[in-house]
């Protein structure tokens, strides 16, 4: 029993709820955010000091003891992610604080910044599937304010899909919770892990497995993704950057979560399954990111198809293309935040996302440029960047396999980061390379926002060079994935 | 043309009382029977609608002057604060706990526990909620 695992849910949040106090103080506003996720940032180094040491640590709700109580389990693949996201807010937040403007600050958008984190960590140090929905609703009513805020007619015309597309997804949610518990009469993720190999994977309970992949997957844009580009490309950069490197890595980590603990039974079937719609995504995606000449759609598309890529490397289920996963994941959520602040700052000093609106600003906005092309390097995986050792450990992962479609599959991952570089390229020549565009004059101004992209930046070169180091703890996180008991043993105490 | 609604405010002169009182039975009743503060928060804001509805919205402002966004925010806080109070006695997080106390006019061995401060909280944030949306509505239309 340690409180301590709660902080990181319970600092945003009493923080999002002071802050709603101070609505006119914008300045002490801004200093209790950063100062927060600062501290959040510490305790979560500092859980992560203490599973290292100890192994999994859990928390029992209101003293009620699993499976009936609601329990919160601290595991290195939760913490990993949970320190992930505080580092990566603290620099979406100050680039938020330049451009984000007067009008949203003064309607709430840094408390709800901050219940959206405490979502976010909620959803990943959760150990109860019921209260994972409610987490993920905590994430998704701060999300629907975010998107919406500002009120511009294309996010008020996306966000209505958002919102349908998610409420429709929390029904199935729900629902799918409520066949798991009228099947297996428990909602305690460790205890459903032992109550589904007792009855046996099929069935039933089969069906219900099937449900919660389509809840994640609509959520993760796992090949269900049409709703993400419109809904992404329509808040400012800050925003999307945070929503690209969070919300669908929370999708992908609930589907892992399920997929190795609770429903792991019959691999042949289920990860079969994900690992096809997995390269369909990445295809899909890929195709969106090559064909559009809009920067704020290609970004998007590139958070699909790593999306894909990721939950291919879980569906090869293997020791080495987990710990690639985890790897992947912590890289994905550093460098698509990064992109999105990049690429906000190039729609910033165009004015207009469109492709052949642009050029020459490589004369006036050389640093900008670089940063944007050292990321696309980063995003298909050139050592020494971060992007190389996950994928180089999944693919590793996938071959070892010894299957002829995964053969197929790693073949598809790699045309696929291939096609990736290229549509990053393909912003850097036209915006950069090209003869200077003469029509349209680059006003905008982006003195400061540079410094946390570069920040990001050297964050992900730090986790490329520093992957040795990092190993062990990734290690540590993909062990219980591959193996229940020893989730099962830390949650249920047997 | 004026609507003459004379009847209306002088009913709910005397009904919003009836429902305030209501609402606080049916908040403290909450711990070992039916209610609690969901329901007696949302009593409580269905007279301040009535109120509101009866006479204008100019002059209830004036006569209850909250501010039901820092209404919700208090309530939050509250509730979260309640939770927090278990970390002092090292508790883990939300841990209630109740006594049997001698009170004067409540009489002996009266129930307290903590769980009603918690409440007191959803109490205050289901009332700045309701109060909230509805007045966002109602100032909308005029």
């Amino acid at each position: 029993m340690s409180n301590f695992i709660i902080l990181p849910i319970l600092i945003p949040i009493l923080t999002g709820i002071l802050l709603v106090f101070f609505r006119t103080k914008i300045t002490l506003q801004k200093w209790l955010s950063v100062i927060a996720l600062i501290l959040n940032t510490l305790n979560a180094g500092y859980l992560i000091y203490i599973v290292n040491q100890k192994g999994i640590q859990t928390l029992e709700i209101g003293g009620w003891k699993p499976p009936f109580g609601i329990v919160f389990v601290a595991d290195m693949f939760a913490l990993l992610l949970v320190f992930t996201t505080n580092i990566i807010a603290i620099f979406c937040l100050w680039y938020a604080f330049k451009t984000i403007g007067k009008g949203r600050e003064s309607y709430f958008f840094y408390p709800f910044f901050q219940f959206l984190i405490a979502g976010v960590s909620g959803s990943f140090l959760t150990g109860d599937i019921f209260n994972l929905f409610v987490f993920f609703e905590v994430m998704l009513i701060s999300s629907y304010v975010l998107i919406v805020l500002g009120g511009r007619k294309i996010q008020l015309r996306e966000s209505i899909k958002y919102v349908l597309v998610n409420i429709v997804s929390s029904i199935l949610f729900v629902s799918s919770v409520a066949f798991l518990y009228g099947i297996t009469g428990t909602l305690n993720i460790a205890d459903l892990s032992v109550k589904v190999t007792q009855l046996g994977l099929n069935g039933p309970l089969l069906v219900v497995a099937f449900l919660f992949l389509i809840v994640f997957s609509l959520k993760a844009a796992l090949f269900v993704y049409f709703w993400l580009p419109g809904s992404y490309s329509a808040p400012p950069a800050a925003i999307a950057a945070i929503f690209s490197a969070l919300l669908t890595k929370v999708g992908i980590y609930a589907i892992i979560r399920t997929f190795s603990i609770i429903f792991y039974q019959e691999p042949q079937i289920t990860h079969q399954f994900i690992a096809w719609i997995a390269a369909l995504t990445m295809i899909l995606g890929v195709i969106g990111a090559v064909a559009y000449n809009n920067v704020k759609q290609i970004l998007a598309y590139n958070v699909i198809t790593s999306v894909g890529f990721i939950v291919f490397g879980f569906a090869v289920f293997s020791k080495d293309a987990l710990e690639g996963v985890i790897f992947y994941l912590i890289h994905d959520m550093n460098i698509k935040a990064l992109l999105f602040l990049a690429g906000g700052a190039l729609i910033t000093i165009a004015g207009s996302s469109q492709l052949k609106d642009m050029g020459g600003f490589i004369k006036k906005h050389a640093l900008l440029g670089w940063i944007l092309f050292i990321t696309a390097l980063a995003l298909a995986g050139i050592p020494p960047l971060s992007g190389f050792i996950g994928k180089l450990l999944i693919l590793k992962g996938a071959l070892a396999a010894n299957s002829i479609t995964f053969y197929w599959f790693t073949g598809i991952a790699l045309l696929s980061s291939l096609l990736v570089l290229y549509s990053v390229t393909k912003i850097f020549m036209n915006a950069f390379w090209k003869e200077p565009n003469t029509n349209v004059e680059s006003n905008g101004n982006i003195k400061g926002i540079l410094a946390p992209c570069i920040v990001l930046l050297l964050f992900s070169v730090i986790l490329g060079v520093g992957a040795e180091w990092l190993y062990p703890f990734v290690e540590k996180a993909a062990a219980p994935l591959m193996d229940p008991s020893i989730y099962i043993d830390a949650v249920l105490k047997e | 043309m004026k609507i003459n609604d004379v009847i209306l405010q002088t009913i709910t002169k005397a009904v919003s009382f009836i429902i305030l009182a209501f609402s606080i039975f049916i908040f403290l009743a909450g711990h070992n029977n039916p209610g609690g503060g969901f329901i007696g928060g949302l009593i409580t804001a269905s007279a301040f609608v009535l109120l509101y509805l009866a006479f204008d919205m100019e002059f209830i402002k004036s006569v209850i002057p909250i501010d039901y966004i820092k209404l919700t925010a208090l309530g939050l806080l509250i509730a979260v604060l309640t939770g927090v109070g278990s970390f002092i006695f090292g508790q883990p997080f939300l841990s209630h706990t109740f006594g049997y106390f001698d009170l004067p006019l409540l009489g002996e061995k009266t129930e307290l526990a903590t769980a009603v401060i918690f409440d007191l909280g959803v109490y205050f944030t289901v009332v700045g909620i309701t109060m909230t949306i509805i007045l966002t509505i109602g100032e909308d239309q005029s």
